[in-house]
């Protein structure tokens, strides 16, 4: 059994925050990490970040993941990092149980939580919607970004939202070719900066349209696409075929609540935040005292909300462990105000109605 | 303003085009700064990337970037710095042609003298170009600056290139 | 399918790792996932449905959807696509739900 102050699940944007705040203000950590890279969804992003400088903006994710990781490595001993390591459970007594790599089960037993274990991509469902060649948008850029290997030829991309038209942007880079991007909404969905980009690349975005269905033998070959009406309703005789080997789906990230309901913390469902999310109160705390959480796993934002969710968190947790940083008041009031800069837009107006709904 | 035709397609409309350029005697000095972000979103690297004070954004990070076109001096600082690759530079120093600088993240990249097919919005093939200047300086962090320059009537349409040779 | 030129990327691969697929001898690269090798090497089919024998490769690679699970030196249900390769190890196409013990 690991005896810690301080466990936080999750060594991504939010998790890494969140270590490096709680080991600033004085407190032991561990981080565990499921993937066996460090940096969660950073370490793909090869695109520049939005935001202001204080959240890294112009930077790009994957040497924001290094900035963090330096940042950490300065705290030395007071912080442990384990990767392929799979937290299992958050039982009643506060015993976490976790798997490393296939056979070595052990216990974790923390003072708090932190949980940041952020967010899966969302399914579409089609006719063979499970052909090999169907990925997330999330995972095909793993493929390509973190292990250099491309996902195929040409790809068809599903979702206009950033991720997809950022992904699209990157298999560019990459030296796959783009065929469309769909959206079955009648706008796009992501920043229009990023639309434009690929767009005057030649790529088409087909908005109100969607995937009818997918053809393959052993693996993805064509893709049927039709329009779509304002209720989201095929339209006989808009079918298209579109020849391609791959096809991402991106149309939306789902929390990974799955701890947070285990250990008992009140969860609701909450449109505007993409899904089942931990009622919270404004240091990021759930119902359960020692249990704190951090980015997409309290609702789906950019990865710079994640990071200042993460500083947040971190801070405040290690005030549950009895390590209150000197500047603590300075630095929360910081953190919130940084937060409500980052939602102040119009498209922060949703994640604003979604977190007014999860705050108690 | 009608954002719809870009909120459908990503194709900005004429009118919005022409609204984030500058008057075309500014053009006629020397190289300035257009930026086409046209939607609120919390971002402002534009302005803290800027030397001499043309862009601003202001206290909410969610404006969108004004070009002060006479304090600009269009040094590029702001293209490599665009998380959105939204600012381009023209010029129209010379009476027959505009040379346009555009951030260029692909692989090969151009060289000085290649001719090459300029774009429009939709990436359609407007005109042939001649690529001017490769910039591809350490502190650019990995987004070179490509200027081309092609006839002069085609100052509102252009806005990409794409090279000839197989890619 | 490798990527050699990349605008910002630089891949800075492992040593080369030899492992078995299905009998078949493959190369693939120290610090890298089972299934990017696999997919570097052609291979997108990692396992059939237990029900309909269906053709199933990954989806999400972040060892979430179940979609990757494939027999690992013998133990069924691995997560491909978040298990680093190792030399020698010998990875088949999982037909089924696996038989544990």
């Amino acid at each position: 059994m690991i005896k810690t102050e301080l466990l936080i699940i999750g060594a991504g944007p939010a998790g890494l925050c969140a270590a490096i705040s709680a080991a600033e203000a004085g407190t032991e950590v561990l981080v565990v990490e499921r993937s066996p890279r460090i940096g969660g969804q950073l370490i793909k992003q090869t695109h520049m970040f939005f935001g202001s400088e204080r959240q890294y903006a112009s930077t790009r994710g994957i040497d924001i993941a290094g900035i963090l990781m330096d940042k950490l490595t300065k705290y030395g001993d007071r912080v442990r990092i384990l990767t392929e390591t799979t937290v299992l459970g958050i039982y009643e007594d506060g015993m976490v149980t976790a798997l490393h790599r296939e056979d070595d089960y052990f216990k974790i037993r923390p003072n708090a939580i932190v949980v940041a274990t952020g967010a899966s991509e969302k399914a579409l469902a089609f006719p063979n919607n499970d052909l090999p060649g169907i990925y997330g948008a999330g995972a095909v850029q793993t493929l390509m970004n973190v292990y250099g290997v491309k996902p195929g030829d040409r790809v068809l991309m599903v979702g206009a939202g950033n991720i997809g038209l950022i992904v699209s942007y990157q298999l560019m880079q990459a030296g796959v070719e783009v065929a469309a991007i769909l959206d079955a909404a009648p706008k796009i969905g992501g920043y229009l900066v990023h639309a434009a980009k690929v767009r005057r690349m030649g790529v088409p975005i087909m908005t109100s349209h969607t995937v009818k269905a997918a053809m393959g033998k052993d693996s993805l070959e064509q893709v049927v696409i039709c329009m779509v009406d304002d209720r989201f309703r095929p339209i006989e005789g808009t079918e298209q075929t579109i020849d391609c080997d791959v096809c991402c789906i991106s149309v939306g990230l789902t929390p990974l609540g799955e701890l947070l309901a285990m250990a008992g913390c009140e969860m609701k469902y909450i449109p505007q935040l993409s899904g089942t999310v931990p009622m919270r109160n404004a240091d990021y705390q759930t119902t359960v005292p020692n249990i704190f959480a951090a980015g997409d796993v309290t609702g789906i934002e950019e990865a710079s909300s994640a990071m200042v969710e993460g500083y947040l968190a971190g801070l405040c947790a290690a005030k549950h462990t009895g390590h209150t940083h000197t500047e603590y008041e300075n630095k929360r009031a910081d953190y919130i105000a940084q937060l409500s800069q980052l939602r102040g837009g119009p498209v922060g107006k949703r994640i604003l109605d979604g977190i007014a709904q999860q705050l108690n | 303003m009608s954002m719809e035709l870009l909120e459908k397609t990503g194709i900005p409309t004429d009118d919005m085009i022409r609204s984030a350029f500058p008057p075309v005697e500014r053009i006629n000095r020397g190289r300035v700064a257009v930026a086409e972000c046209y939607q609120n979103i919390p971002c402002n690297p534009c302005q803290s990337s800027c030397g001499f004070s043309a862009i601003t954004v202001g206290e909410d990070i969610n404006n969108t970037p004004k070009v002060t076109f006479d304090k600009c001096v269009g040094c590029g600082a702001c293209l490599t710095k665009c998380p959105g690759l939204a600012i381009m530079l023209v010029d129209g120093r010379n009476e027959d042609c505009i040379e346009f600088s555009i951030p260029y993240e692909l692989l090969p990249l151009p060289e000085v003298g290649e001719t090459v097919d300029a774009l429009d919005r939709s990436g359609e093939y407007v005109t042939e170009a001649e690529v001017t200047q490769v910039l591809n300086q350490k502190g650019f962090d990995r987004t070179p600056i490509v200027r081309f320059r092609v006839p002069r009537e085609h100052l509102y349409t252009v806005r990409n290139i794409r090279l000839r040779r197989g890619s | 399918m490798r990527i050699e030129e990349h605008p910002i990327l630089t891949f800075n691969r492992g040593n080369k790792i030899s492992f078995i697929f299905d009998g078949q001898r493959m190369t693939g690269y120290e610090g890298e996932t089972i299934a990017a090798a696999l997919h570097a090497n052609g291979v997108r089919v990692l396992a059939h449905s237990p029900e309909k024998h269906r053709p199933r490769g990954f989806y999400c690679a972040i060892g979430n959807c179940s979609s990757c699970m494939m027999v690992v030196d013998g133990v069924p249900n691995v997560k491909t696509c978040i298990t680093e390769l190792r030399e020698g190890m010998v990875v088949e196409t999982q037909k089924g739900k696996g038989k544990i013990i």
